[in-house]
């Protein structure tokens, strides 16, 4: 009877697994997804007022909260916040890309895995762990940057190693997996009919992992700029991301509608690159691997 | 050729450059772990006793314990969700394909803390106003996680899924066999390496998660990674660093491992770690 459905309702002559299968977790996505965004949203529009009892919120469509947040004060720090965080990418690239290039095309298959090792172990260790160790480095009374008379802890240019540092192996896997599927021979080609390493490069290898490097680099800006954990430890309160000020009206201040409002704007600013990143990553499901 | 020859050792020297870089802190790590000084930052000579209290700390064992739980329960539910999602997703030519799709690659993309904070809001207000879903706790934790956990596995299932052909499940169903038979029989055991990966990806993602897990709990239920933050704040003890060092060598030992058990049974293993990202 199940395999009747299974062949049901569909073209050509592909029996399927019931489409089904997938409803567990679509409603899981539309309650624990869509719905806490949808109230962070209305949140956003809410309002708090103070009372003996604690705070009430009133719900409404009040925009006092979304307006609160166009203060130069904290618009300086959400400018701070992408300009660091797009900072961090462009340096992330830098790193990256040389890096996974290396890894498809210049070390020997034989140690190939031993490398793809080395960067994926990283990845799998306690971040916080590896941020806390940045800031034993840079520390300027002791630690190792202090050895060299260095003094950049809590301040944008420790944020910005911790940030390169933390999303470096999300970029690399996918660009180097986009460049270990690449066909090499066209490249060699290229170069047996006279063109120069430079011109072979942006002609066939760019072409071809663009996919890979757009969605690899928007995978590690959009996060970047909700970035939490190492404008903390290695900003120490001193340099601030968003994400710390959101923080604060949820664990500290107190301010929810005024958390999710900050939220919701940030969310606003980063919907070009989201939506940047689901359309290139629809297609590249679609077209490409 | 000698230019070619030359870019290669430029290349060679960067990469080496990039992985020394990652592994510093790592080493940083390590190395401080074994500090007879309680002062993380310096260095009387070398001692293991860290070892020893770190394990002696209650607060440390339940922390572990309680996001191994959470990481364990974690990875079995989003294992569930995601790899029948992805053989109902996998070749379906259905137009809920891209909207669903879409929807997957949102709650990757989507900065955490946003989730955070959502589910926080969502998880105070269904507890007060409907009695829906359980106190802040360890358990709105597991149900938090699930979210993006499942999407992962998803991802690394489906990709396996699509690339190995359909031939076998055709002929599979043709001769009568019902889904579950299909799956258990032909389906599942190729799909076993991309189903083990995903769920040890989104068991240690799980067990690192720090901001996810800080909003959506309680100030009971302390979580591993939480207790590293509140320690490393104010000045961390050094139990930290060495119970760190244990994970690093046995993360560091199982990834070595499942890459050898791989080349062993002949796959491709570099396509298969840089695939799951």
């Amino acid at each position: 009877m199940s395999a009747r459905r299974a062949v049901k309702g569909q073209r050509g002559f592909a029996p399927r697994y019931p489409a089904w299968l997938a409803s567990p977790l679509l409603g899981y996505y539309l309650l624990l997804f869509v719905a806490p965004l949808a109230i962070l949203v209305t949140f956003a529009f809410a309002r708090q007022s103070d009372s003996f009892a604690g705070d009430q919120i009133v719900y409404g469509f009040y925009t006092e909260q979304i307006s609160a947040v166009f203060d130069s004060l904290y618009l300086n720090v959400i400018g701070q916040t992408l300009l660091i965080a797009a900072g961090g990418t462009l340096a992330t690239v830098a790193v990256g890309f040389p890096l996974a290039y290396w890894m498809a095309r210049h070390v020997s298959s034989r140690r190939k895995t031993i490398v793809l090792l080395l960067v994926i172990i990283p990845f799998w260790t306690s971040f916080l762990i590896r941020t806390f160790a940045w800031k034993l480095i840079l520390d300027g009374n002791g630690g190792i940057a202090g050895f060299f008379g260095l003094d950049i802890l809590y301040t944008w240019k420790a944020v910005l190693i911790g940030l390169v540092y933390g999303y470096l192996p999300l970029f690399v896997l996918p660009v180097y997996a986009s460049l270990e599927r690449m066909d090499w021979s066209l490249v060699d080609g290229a170069k047996d009919l006279g063109a120069t390493p430079w011109k072979a490069f942006k002609e066939i290898t760019l072409p071809l992992t663009r996919p890979g490097l757009l969605s690899g680099t928007l995978l590690v800006f959009i996060p970047m700029c909700g970035e939490y954990v190492i404008p903390q430890m290695l900003g120490g309160g001193r340099f601030l991301f968003v994400g710390n000020v959101i923080q604060g009206q949820f664990i500290g201040a107190s301010n929810w509608p005024f958390g999710s409002a900050l939220s919701l704007v940030l969310m606003v600013v980063l919907a070009v690159f989201v939506v940047l990143y689901v359309v290139s990553a629809l297609k590249e499901e679609q077209y490409g691997a | 050729m000698h230019d070619a020859a030359r870019r290669k050792r430029l290349m060679s020297g960067w990469g080496i450059a990039v992985l020394a870089f990652l592994y510093a802190p790592i080493a940083v790590v390590i190395v401080y772990a074994f500090n007879a000084n309680h002062d993380v930052s310096n260095w009387t000579g070398f001692s293991a006793k860290w070892f020893t209290e770190a394990f002696d700390t209650p607060r440390y064992v339940n922390a572990l314990e309680l996001s191994l739980k959470i990481a364990a329960l974690n990875a079995v539910c989003a294992t569930v969700l995601g790899t029948a999602a992805a053989l109902a997703l996998g070749r379906t030519r259905s137009r809920w394909r891209v909207p669903f799709s879409a929807l997957i690659f949102l709650t990757l993309v989507v900065p955490e803390i946003v989730i955070a904070v959502a589910s926080r809001i969502f998880f105070v207000q269904a507890h007060d106003n409907f009695g829906a879903f359980p106190e802040l706790s360890w358990r709105t934790i597991l149900l938090a996680h699930v979210v993006w956990s499942s999407a992962i596995v998803v991802l690394i299932v489906r990709a396996r899924f699509t690339s190995m052909g359909s031939q076998l499940e055709e002929a599979s169903f043709d001769l009568g066999a019902p889904p579950v038979r299909t799956f258990l029989q032909v389906t599942l055991p190729r799909l076993a390496p991309a189903i083990m990966a995903g769920f040890l990806l989104t068991f240690t993602m799980s067990f690192d998660d720090y901001v996810l897990s800080v909003f959506t709990a309680s100030g009971e239920s302390e979580t591993w990674p939480m207790a590293v933050f509140n320690d490393v704040r104010f000045g961390v003890s050094p139990a930290v660093n060495a119970i760190s060092t244990l994970m690093f060598v046995i993360v560091a030992a199982g990834v070595a491992g499942a890459v050898w058990f791989m080349q062993r049974r002949g796959e491709n293993v570099s396509e298969a770690l840089a695939g799951g990202r």
